[in-house]
């Protein structure tokens, strides 16, 4: 009764729907349709390639590299974000493919967070990883640590790590700010392989420079689907192309149609312009 | 069962807070800043769950000799800053407040400082003209570097514009590009967790 009510109410509210997100819903509405149709078509899930990420492919040489020196392997998300960011998620993702493998080849992974959430939730994959894998008596639950949630407190808590753990390999995976370059080159200095990917702009220009390898964009996105190889998470990176093609061919109709328009009126206010 | 409870909740949440997004409606907002009350409760448990692993992990350091000092020093600093705050309080001139500009403010410039020399060091490295790509992108930084000092007015009134033109063409060009690819990965990512394709978060399985 009370939900009716709810329903009703909002029904007879003209405020309901907010005019102003209207191009943002109707674009929303396509991606997901173009997703979901890739995801969920067995045909369009069947046969397709996809191209080799020279840092995804170097993961299992950063665990075996970690694994014949006998010494840690160090993987942290950054400090910029917490749970609800698709990049925490996704660098979550790829923890649960690295701590697998650690898992088998009884490798010591050691994972400091800035966020107790991203700590509870990594403990979590961490021990389904190691389970999977037939060694869950290899699990250290005190290695899944949380450092501080104070930017450079974090910063100097993972250096210090670094420093004195020396670990073989590091993965900067996830939301990192002025905290990046400071982890890779103390990784650097260390002489440590290091695997980085960010949702960061700025913080990319860093790790390319300081790193051995970076997932630029939405490689670090499809590096779950690219570790595991489930058709159905490759799918969705194979939406993400297609969207890509559509966004690349409206904007070269718009540069068109603006050029056009600007040697025409003399000027590029047009249709486009919301 | 616990998790298929779990994907079932996540696409509820998923789905309430996607419809939220283009309502104007204060109920839309009432929902919005109930689940984000919420979510800073989700935290102060969490909080407490983060903070007892960390005096765990301090507290067994300690007992095994491992890292002595330095952990002495993270749990002297858990236990003194409250302390003070629940004894003096946080107010101007307080000890609270003395600890926190001339220990912590410090210790956290020193570390924002490093990056200076990091920034040298890894350009250094970065902008050795090895290869074309390499050459291009160390005379583009060499132009924005001259632009931004005191030697743009002796040497030129041009560098600043083509600076600029740098920052606005090919460098906006590429940084749009990666946010492009970024934008569908997240949107690509969200789905997946949403709609209960990818479970690795849950700790894998189907």
């Amino acid at each position: 009764m009370h939900f009716c009510y709810i329903i009703a109410t909002v029904a007879n509210d003209p405020g309901w729907f907010d005019v102003e997100r209207l191009p943002t819903l109707i674009v929303a509405v396509i991606a997901i349709a173009i997703v979901l149709y890739t995801t969920y078509h067995r045909s369009s899930r069947e046969k397709f390639k996809v191209r080799e990420i020279p840092a995804l492919k170097a993961v299992e040489e950063a665990i075996g590299r970690a694994t014949e020196m006998a010494r840690p392997l160090l993987y942290t998300p950054g400090w910029g974000g917490d749970i609800q960011r698709p990049t925490t998620i996704a660098s979550l993702n790829m923890l649960a493919h690295v701590a697998e493998k650690t898992a088998r080849y009884d490798c010591r992974l050691v994972f400091p967070t800035h966020d107790p959430v991203i700590m509870t939730v990594a403990q979590e994959v961490v021990k389904e990883a190691y389970i999977r894998a037939g060694y869950p008596d290899r699990f250290r639950q005190e290695d899944i640590s949380y450092v501080s949630s104070s930017q450079f407190a974090y910063a100097a808590g993972v250096d210090g790590m670094i420093s004195r753990l020396k670990p073989a390999s590091i993965f900067l995976l996830g939301t990192f700010e002025a905290e990046s370059l400071i982890l890779a080159e103390t990784g650097n200095s260390i002489g440590a392989i290091q695997i980085a990917g960010t949702d960061s702009t700025i913080q990319l220009s860093f790790f390319i420079v300081a790193c051995d390898y970076t997932l630029i964009g939405e490689e670090l996105f499809a590096a779950s689907g690219y570790l595991s190889g489930d058709r159905s998470i490759l799918a969705s990176v194979r939406a993400q192309d297609i969207l890509k093609v559509v966004i690349m061919l409206i904007l070269m109709v718009a540069t068109v149609w603006s050029t056009v328009t600007f040697m025409t009126n003399g000027s590029t206010d047009g249709w486009w312009t919301f | 069962m616990d998790r298929k409870i779990a994907v079932v909740i996540c696409f509820a949440f998923g789905l309430v807070m996607f419809a939220q997004y283009f309502s104007a409606h204060p109920l839309a907002r009432s929902v919005n800043q109930t689940i984000a009350d919420y979510w800073q409760i989700i935290f102060a448990f969490a909080l407490i769950v983060g903070v007892v692993g960390f005096l765990n992990n301090n507290f067994q350091q300690v007992r095994k000799g491992q890292d002595r000092p330095f952990r002495l020093l993270s749990l002297a600093g858990f236990v003194i800053m409250p302390v003070l705050a629940m004894i003096w309080g946080i107010k101007t001139g307080t000890p609270f407040l003395w600890v926190f500009e001339n220990v912590q403010v410090p210790m956290q410039s020193t570390v924002f400082a490093l990056l200076a020399f990091f920034v040298a060091s890894a350009s250094y490295r970065g902008f050795r003209a090895r290869s074309v790509p390499a050459a291009i992108l160390l005379s583009a930084a060499l132009i924005i570097l001259v632009s931004r000092s005191f030697a743009t007015g002796p040497l030129s009134d041009w560098l600043p514009g083509v600076a600029e033109w740098i920052r606005n063409n090919p460098s906006m060009a590429a940084r749009r590009a990666i946010l492009i690819g970024i934008g569908l990965g997240s949107l690509t990512t969200s789905l997946r967790v949403i709609l209960g394709i990818e479970r690795t978060w849950l700790g894998g399985g189907k």
